[in-house]
């Protein structure tokens, strides 16, 4: 570790309670961040799996854009039907540049006043520039400083979170509402990055330790690291931007068509018009024209496969590389993302992940690895 | 009498046969182990030579030959149980024997006062 380097880590407004909890912290996306606490990664991981996490993700970028253009304006820079999004209605979304190659992914939220984005940590400042750059003069682009996130993850997480909110069961996944927690003023959104059932939860930053600590005293709710975030996320086969897609891949490369309303798409009533748009209306309709695509992995042994693991042929020609890997802490089993070429991405394709020059057998798989809980 | 390496293995003598296996500190710093790689016995490594590879779910990490030897055993248990790597890292935890080529080497790895303070 080098201590020398880079600019002063800064902190969320939690940092006091994550010291307070023994959490080890590490640097990520420009913030000390736990990494773990005592309990460790896979209790972690498995607490999440089986009743609720509580992650402190206020790393990641609010964004509000106001004024009357907002979606139109949106729907210049990202290939997703924005117009249609009914009110406090959430989705996915994959800011894009002018080649189809992907700035970042994000979520979106109508909530009627304004529409609400996440986006990624490591990518909130260039994003937001790019906001300002490419629409600011058709609306208000504006950071929410003052927010933290929390996210409230796992199959109890409406247990706990509805003994304090009652209305917050009247949400389905992938939707939100104004919601008052023991007076502190949120907006939460049923959705998150675990595949569980669960909640994302915009705070005002001063309130956010009160908050924390008030669901941490659920006796359902542990604090959960950035560690076993990573592994629950790779398990319900969702993509870490930065490592299973950037700039260099495009939404079809990335698996990420369904993220793209037919709207958008040729043929519809509002298609194209994003950055990128050629490439990425041409690459949907001619799949054949794909030369990679990204796919999910499953070793037969247990040896750990991590990212960066080149993929074999059984006779030995290299057709990709791993993107995300490790073991699987509900299967037991090495999982695995990568990009292959395409010819390589049916399901039932054995190939062969370069171990410390070992060959170790994997399988291309259906993603997700363990089922998605989400209530719809 | 027990020593370590500035890698954070400890190797413990009896005779000419040295017990290799990684600190508690490792462990910590490792998390969760969930698999180790160990050397085939008969095979012989230099100092400082990768015999192993041990990985938790977040990380991976060499395992550095502490000593000049030939491997004579290898922890079976370990390799059916790799939490035992976190569980009881100084005894039931242990990686591998080796039959030291140089046992002078071992006068040369760290004492307990001395690997203590690498790890404040």
């Amino acid at each position: 570790m080098n201590s020398a380097d880079s600019n002063p880590l800064l902190q969320t407004p939690l940092n006091d309670l994550h010291l307070e909890l023994g959490a080890r912290m590490v640097p990520f996306a420009g913030y000390s961040m736990p990494v773990q606490y005592p309990q460790g990664l896979m209790a972690e991981h498995l607490h999440t799996r089986q009743a609720a996490g509580l992650f402190d993700v206020s790393h990641m970028g609010q964004i509000r854009l106001e004024g009357p253009r907002r979606a139109q304006a949106l729907e210049s820079l990202i290939p997703m039907d924005v117009a249609g999004l009914g009110l406090n209605k959430q989705r996915y979304g994959l800011l894009l540049n002018d080649e189809g190659g992907i700035l970042d992914d994000l979520m979106m939220v109508n909530r009627g006043e304004d529409l609400f984005l996440v986006v990624n940590g490591a990518c909130k400042a260039a994003d937001l520039a790019h906001l300002q750059q490419r629409i600011g003069h058709i609306c208000d682009v504006i950071p929410m400083h003052d927010q933290a996130l929390l996210a409230l993850q796992g199959p109890q997480a409406v247990t706990a979170l509805s003994r304090l909110a009652p209305e917050v069961t009247r949400l389905t996944f992938m939707t939100g509402m104004a919601v008052n927690l023991n007076g502190i003023p949120c907006y939460i959104t049923r959705s998150g990055y675990t595949g569980e059932d669960g909640f994302e939860i915009s705070v005002p930053a001063q309130d956010a330790t009160d908050l924390a600590r008030l669901l941490l005293s659920q006796p359902e709710v542990k604090p959960i690291g950035l560690g076993a975030r990573n592994s629950l996320r790779l398990e319900a086969g969702l993509c870490l931007y930065g490592s299973d897609m950037d700039i260099r891949h495009t939404p079809s490369e990335a698996a990420l068509n369904w993220a793209i309303q037919k709207v958008r798409r040729t043929g519809g009533d509002r298609a194209g018009g994003f950055p990128g748009a050629a490439t990425v209306m041409s690459q949907i309709d001619h799949p054949d024209t794909l030369t990679r695509v990204r796919v999910g992995l499953k070793a037969t042994e247990r040896v750990p496969v991590r990212e960066h693991v080149q993929l074999h042929t059984p006779n030995g020609t290299c057709v990709g590389e791993t993107t995300s890997g490790l073991l699987s802490p509900t299967l037991q089993e090495p999982i695995a993302m990568g990009y292959v070429a395409r010819e390589f991405s049916t399901v039932g394709t054995l190939l062969h992940a370069m171990v410390r020059g070992k060959a170790v057998p994997m399988q291309v798989v259906a993603l997700p690895f363990v089922p998605q809980r989400y209530v719809r | 009498m027990i020593k370590y390496t500035e890698e954070h293995e400890w190797v413990l003598v009896n005779g000419d046969i040295a017990t290799v296996g990684i600190t508690l500190h490792a462990q910590d710093a490792l998390g969760d182990v969930v698999f180790v790689e160990l050397p085939e016995v008969g095979s012989s490594f230099d100092q400082k030579a990768v015999a192993g590879v041990v990985e938790s779910v977040k990380a991976a990490a060499d395992v550095y030959m502490p000593i000049s030897g030939t491997i004579v055993e290898v922890n079976e248990d370990l390799r059916n149980d790799p939490s035992l790597a976190n569980s009881d890292p100084l005894n039931t935890g242990w990686f591998f024997k080796v039959r030291m080529s140089d046992p002078a080497q071992f006068d040369a790895l760290l004492d307990e006062t001395a690997y203590s303070a690498l790890t404040q």
